[in-house]
């Protein structure tokens, strides 16, 4: 189970450590496109945009559906969220620890203070 | 307001997580370097995680440790102290696929932005560190494969 996680998390972090490939899903997000569409969108070639596609595609984060001559785009389910899980589980974490960290701060500041009027006093 | 906490995998083998104190740095840096102040604030209530202790030698070439509640324990050595501006540690309890990190505390306006930068040996190793394999998380990440297994049985496309 750890590999095919960790294979399929490979697959979704590749994906979107691209620029453009991060726009087209944002893009496909808000609606379904062709990859003519969204190769004029994003101002590249058709082969170019077919690659990206591709690689969303492989990763699962994009699905494409040919009808007649023309191939649609639009977001795959669920799998954005499982690349991001583990990440905002790490955050939450730091968070949690971070707020904990300001009590412990301020604190410290409160100390400081009530030893810098003992010092004028 | 609290401030908010980021977290970015800035690369195949890197982890960066920043935050904002207000606080100016060397009351900062000195939370993460006394003991008895990092023990209040390195656990995870919602884990229910707490240190039971917290060894640190807080220079070049010191040693520290940190041991659990549940007995958990990680430790390393610091490879740069540079008060109050910049910690650099390794994180030995995992073999070879520990992570090397770096703090950096910069003030700015009397406040401090902290990043907090890990960097793993190779891509695999960050990837078995997010799923629990390699570093102490293993709670935490757990959580997060049955998640996953959910995912996986339910979609099934993939």
């Amino acid at each position: 189970m750890v590999q095919y996680t960790n294979a399929r998390l490979d697959a979704s972090f590749a994906a979107l450590a691209d620029v453009t490939r991060r726009g087209v899903l944002e893009q496909l997000g808000r609606a379904e496109a062709s990859i003519t569409d969204l190769a004029e969108k994003f101002n590249m070639t058709l082969t170019g945009m077919k690659k990206h596609v591709g690689v969303l595609e492989k990763a699962g984060l994009v699905i494409t559906e040919k009808v007649g001559r023309v191939r649609t785009c639009k977001v795959g389910p669920d799998r954005l969220e499982e690349a991001t899980a583990w990440l905002e589980k790490y955050r939450q974490l730091w968070a949690e620890r971070f707020d904990e960290l300001d009590r412990v701060i301020e604190d410290l500041k409160q100390s400081e203070k009530l030893a810098g009027r003992k010092q004028r006093e | 307001m609290k401030n908010r906490t980021t977290v970015e995998r800035k690369s195949e083998r890197e982890l960066v997580v920043t935050r904002t104190f207000d606080a100016p740095a060397r009351i900062v840096f000195e939370a993460w370097t006394k003991p008895d102040l990092f023990k209040r604030w390195w656990g995870s209530k919602s884990m229910g995680m707490s240190l039971q202790s917290c060894e640190m030698d807080v220079r070049t070439g010191g040693g520290y440790r940190l041991v659990f509640n549940n007995g958990m324990a990680f430790f390393g050595k610091y490879i740069e102290v540079t008060p109050p501006s910049r910690l650099v540690w390794t994180n030995d309890e995992g073999g070879d696929g520990g992570p090397v990190t770096t703090v950096t505390f910069e003030e700015k306006g009397g406040k401090t932005l902290l990043t907090m930068h890990e960097l793993y040996p190779s891509k695999e190793a960050l990837d078995a560190a997010g799923t629990g394999a390699a570093d102490g998380m293993g709670e935490l990440f757990g959580e997060l494969d049955e998640f996953l297994v959910t995912l996986g049985a339910s979609g099934g496309r993939a």
